[in-house]
């Protein structure tokens, strides 16, 4: 280990408006923000509600549910329990989902199935 | 066979005094050690800014949770809970919440699309200087605001741990405690920063762990009894209930929601933060440390709601507050009522390696953002050889760190605590909206992000010098004047969406467009990890 910056850039030959374009990478690019983007707003808007409801609906999180356990510290608790969850369900999500059409991309380019023409790295035609 | 004694003598701390230092000498030691046999290899610049990307996403995970777990974490919600009960609470959750816009939208994209520091990825298809500029001048503005921040607190931590009291006193350890820190990152690099911050990680949250399961034996392992014993000590059935400290008035609610935009929005934005992700070899492991960071810091912030709370019931609100270093003292008060004076000496070499740590980070962060993006970029027009960045950083680091100490002995006793959230509301403003739309949106440019940055940055620093805590109150570090026009002591609900907003007109009324194939190139480098992995073999 020690120096893993890949020099020279195996991705330095590649054209990449023509990556963007394929199929294969805007599905990718769909599947990545078809996720990332509506969980991003779901736990914001669940974190700011949460607030909203510490602020100014005290009575109602003060309520004692259990003891001397209220509402509000069990919605805190919830916090926890849901920032954890969506942990998991992203790491599964790339597991299954975006890491094996990544690696394909990936490998594709660096095996120079995407270089530019007349840029072909070890190409002797110019 | 738990004892429990019937009150905490304050003044009998003196007396642990040597016992304190000695722990912290030997975690010195130890780590010292520890730094001069990883730092063996440091030779180039990713050496020396990234560790050689060479450490596993738990050990990274680790370091991050103990750059991120200040002694304003540890010392300041554990006593913001004691005093104020469940609003000190919520602002541990802002702070966890926060891991997710880092997990989800930032962590791997920026560590597949830069090297060093942040602004590679800003500028990585946008016109290098400007762009170089404003985010490192945006960088050194935020690390210098933290720092300050955690060398002022250093003050009240020596007078409370080692009961040292007169300022020349104070001024020595925060200079022998800066000078530790110059020799750890001079030698060590980011290595050396990582080791530290590894084995701080794992000292605080045992330590931690292991007083919080102190305290839920003593009621039984019952939640319910704990809560109810602060409420009777306290005599304030409210400490469980939010509002104690936030509820006071609308303003005071409103500025309640600014702080939690601005930590929501501006962890994922902390430079030092995001340099760590450098560290790791690909995206991959980038995603695991997140991971990790993310269960550490939960659990910790769980075990400060039992701590406080615990503090609260064990030491009283009155004794916390009445003890030196006031609020901070409920985690050290409750250690030495829990375990006596070596309990109490290992939490407060614990509380000082922590500052030892974050302050490293945070120094590394801005040498390596002024030798990569100002001196290597735009003073020498990349035209520098990694040598010369390399020792053009660590002189930057010696200035940093004298600038630390001076800061440090001179702020203490200032009321500074707000330099933290500061430093959260300036990173949300002027990093966090050009990261989001240099990653995601593709029509974004230049003056978009210089617009944004410059926006962000000066529009969070005005509104804090006309707020409360400048001037107009009696807590304010100019108590004498008031020229506080702005109501909230956080300006992130105004300056956060303004960055928004003047990133998106900037980019509208914007006549150049930016090169189409440097876009393309950005986004799927970001979403492959193409040249930034280790290639197969062919």
């Amino acid at each position: 280990m020690g120096n893993s910056t890949p020099t020279p850039d195996v991705a330095a030959s590649a054209d990449f408006e023509e990556v963007q374009a394929t199929e294969q990478f805007q599905k990718l690019r769909k599947r990545h923000r078809g996720f990332v983007f509506p969980m991003a707003v779901a736990f914001l808007l669940w974190y700011f509600a949460y607030v909203l409801l510490a602020d100014y609906a005290v009575d109602f999180m003060s309520t004692k549910v259990w003891g001397n356990i209220n509402v509000g510290l069990i919605m805190g608790l919830f916090q926890f329990v849901t920032t954890f969850a969506i942990t998991g369900w992203y790491v599964s999500y790339c597991n299954r989902k975006l890491d094996p059409i990544a690696a394909e991309i990936r490998h594709g380019i660096e095996g120079h199935e995407f270089d530019k023409a007349g840029k072909r790295v070890g190409g002797g035609s110019k | 066979m738990i004892s429990i004694p019937t009150a905490v003598d304050v003044a009998a701390l003196k007396d642990t005094t040597l016992l304190n230092m000695g722990i912290f000498a030997l975690f010195v030691a130890v780590t010292m050690v520890i730094v001069l046999r990883a730092s063996r290899n440091n030779k180039t610049a990713a050496d020396y800014y990234a560790a050689g990307r060479s450490f596993t996403g738990s050990q990274n995970g680790t370091a991050i949770a103990g750059d991120y777990l200040s002694a304003a974490s540890f010392l300041g919600i554990t006593g913001a809970i004691a005093i104020n009960g469940y609003d000190g609470f919520m602002y541990s959750i802002g702070f966890l919440v926060a891991w997710l816009v880092a997990l989800l939208l930032v962590a791997e994209l920026l560590r597949n699309t830069g090297k060093f520091t942040m602004a590679d990825v800003l500028s990585f298809r946008l016109k290098q200087r400007p762009v170089r500029i404003a985010a490192a001048i945006s960088t050194l503005a935020v690390c210098f605001f933290y720092l300050l921040a955690q060398m002022a607190g250093a003050g009240s931590l020596i007078s409370l741990l080692l009961g040292i009291s007169d300022w020349g006193g104070q001024a020595l350890v925060i200079m022998v405690v800066g000078a530790l820190m110059i020799m750890y990152v001079l030698i060590g690099g980011m290595k050396g920063t990582t080791w530290v911050q590894i084995i701080k990680a794992i000292l605080l949250i045992a330590g931690a762990a292991v007083m919080t399961l102190w305290v839920l034996a003593i009621y039984g392992f019952n939640l319910s009894s704990l809560l109810g014993a602060a409420v009777e000590t306290s005599n304030n059935p409210n400490v469980l209930n939010p509002g104690l400290q936030y509820g006071k008035t609308e303003t005071s609610k409103l500025d309640f929601m600014s702080l939690g935009l601005a930590l929501v929005l501006g962890t994922a934005a902390l430079p030092h933060v995001l340099m760590r992700f450098y560290t790791v070899p690909t995206a991959k492991e980038a995603r695991k440390s997140v991971v990790w960071s993310i269960w550490l810091i939960g659990l910790f912030y769980l075990f400060t709601l039992v701590l406080g709370y615990g503090a609260a019931a064990l030491v009283g609100a009155d004794t916390i507050k009445a003890a030196p270093g006031g609020v901070n003292s409920a985690a050290p008060l409750l250690a030495f009522y829990l375990g006596g004076p070596l309990l109490l000496g290992f939490i407060s070499a614990v509380a000082f390696a922590t500052i030892l740590a974050v302050v490293a980070g945070l120094t590394i962060t801005a040498a390596a953002s002024f030798a990569h993006d100002i001196y290597a970029s735009v003073i020498a027009k990349g035209k520098a050889d990694a040598d010369t960045e390399v020792k053009v950083a660590r002189r930057t680091v010696v200035v940093i760190g004298v600038m630390a100490i001076l800061g440090g002995i001179f702020a203490n006793g200032q009321n500074v605590a707000f330099l933290v959230a500061l430093a959260f509301a300036v990173a949300a403003s002027a990093n966090l909206p050009t990261i989001i739309y240099s990653l995601f949106w593709r029509r974004f440019t230049t003056q978009g992000a210089v617009w944004s940055m410059y926006g962000g940055l000066a529009s969070a620093i005005i509104l804090i010098v006309l707020s409360p805590v400048v001037s107009g109150a009696k807590t304010s570090m100019i108590p004498g004047a008031s020229f506080a026009i702005f109501p909230l002591s956080n300006p992130g609900i105004v300056s956060i969406p303004l960055a928004f907003l003047l990133g998106w007109l900037g980019t509208v009324l914007d006549k150049n467009l930016e090169d189409r194939s440097k876009q393309a190139e950005m986004e799927v480098r970001s979403l492959t990890g193409v040249g930034a992995e280790k290639a197969v073999d062919h």
